[in-house]
């Protein structure tokens, strides 16, 4: 639920890294707020268990800038990915203008990868929200790993495509991050929508800003 | 509905927002209080400026309301409309406003726990009908300028570079 405070001439949106438990969004969070200006970040907040798993979310705030007089805010959480913290990660859904998926490339973790889609996808509809149709990125982490699965596999166990009904979208609508493939196509007689992606290695920081940049546009896009 | 609905409030909200609040600090004897939205969003923060980051702390209070409203449901309670944190010199006490707004006041032993939660009823009643009537106006409201964004995608190429 993205707010606008004219009074404080504020914009501020909550972006949510989802995924499985050691996927590395908290380390997304850490390389933003290592390499982010301190003038244009806040404190980073988070509740960890003494083995620095995620208990409950990690925070940070980011300032994108001012746009039209408005200074725009992100938000960023992390929610835990460790399957039984199920009530908590739900919680910090509430309110959400823009989600990233990061997925574990390792082959032994696609279970657990296809097992957090699904409970995103749960735990949006019970919120009522639609996840094909808010601003929603997937980022496949860990691509230096010798056990890394190839792209054509995630993609097919993750992000398979919606069909698109709405004549009004059924144009093809090619990926920016990967000529030659697209975002919008016609696959046989229907029309297939999927989420951009990212290939990632948080530790290293690779793909990290291009997956934020990547999300934190959709969610203006939707706001103007 | 495919995402959260947004909301925008004016500066004439934001002043009548500020009364309310004024006159219950005033009345309560309470050092400041700062409201919150539910997604842990900071809406307005009035008397004494706080000593921490109000960012960090609007997003835990948020956390903290979700999480009692959860333990709420689980005892067979439809929610917590008020949460109490009480310290050796500080305090905190919590209220729902409008189910979709939280209002947070910090006293310490100027104030009594009971002068705060009887003045809090009443700041919290008009606090509800102001936000009801934000909320009831959304879509007519002036977040729908057109264009208003426009020019976005570059300001964040520029930050990220």
């Amino acid at each position: 639920m993205s707010m606008i405070n004219y009074a404080s001439r504020e914009i501020n949106c909550k972006l949510v890294y989802y995924g499985p438990g050691l996927g590395g969004k908290t380390t997304n969070l850490e390389h933003i707020y290592g390499k982010v200006s301190p003038n244009t970040r806040g404190k980073m907040i988070s509740l960890a268990t003494e083995t620095e798993r995620t208990l409950f979310f990690d925070f940070l705030p980011v300032d994108l800038g001012t746009i039209r007089g408005f200074k725009t805010r992100f938000h960023l959480y992390t929610v835990p990915g460790q399957v039984y913290y199920n009530a908590s990660r739900k919680l910090i859904l509430k309110g959400v203008d823009g989600i990233v998926f990061v997925a574990d490339s390792q082959l032994e973790r696609m279970e657990a990868n296809v097992e957090s889609m699904q409970n995103l996808y749960d735990n949006m509809a019970e919120y009522g929200y639609d996840l094909t149709r808010i601003p929603f990125v997937l980022q496949y982490n860990k691509r230096d790993l010798p056990n890394a699965a190839p792209i054509k596999d995630l993609q097919g166990a993750l992000n398979p495509g919606w069909p698109i009904e709405d004549l009004a979208q059924q144009k093809v609508m090619p990926d920016s991050a990967h000529p030659g493939e697209h975002l919008v196509e016609k696959i046989g007689a229907e029309w297939v929508g999927r989420a951009p992606y990212y290939e990632a290695v948080a530790v290293r920081g690779d793909g990290v800003f291009d997956t934020l940049k990547a999300c934190s546009k959709l969610v203006l896009k939707t706001l103007s | 509905m495919t995402g959260a609905a947004s909301w925008s409030f004016s500066e004439s909200d934001f002043k009548q927002i500020q009364g309310h609040l004024q006159a219950f600090l005033r009345d309560s004897n309470a050092r400041c209080a700062l409201l919150v939205d539910r997604t842990g969003q900071l809406v307005a923060t009035v008397g004494d400026p706080p000593q921490f980051d109000p960012t960090a702390f609007a997003s835990l209070t948020a956390a903290d309301f979700s999480a009692n409203d959860q333990l709420a449901k689980m005892i067979g309670e439809p929610e917590f409309a008020s949460l109490v944190h009480q310290g050796e010199r500080e305090s905190m006490y919590l209220a729902d406003i409008a189910k979709r707004v939280i209002l947070v006041v910090l006293f310490d032993q100027r104030a009594t726990l009971g002068l705060v939660k009887l003045k809090a009823r009443a700041v919290v009643e008009n606090l509800n009908k102001v936000f009801e009537e934000m909320f009831n106006r959304v879509g007519t409201g002036p977040a729908q300028q057109k264009g208003l964004l426009e020019g976005a995608e570059d300001e964040i190429d520029k930050l990220f570079g």
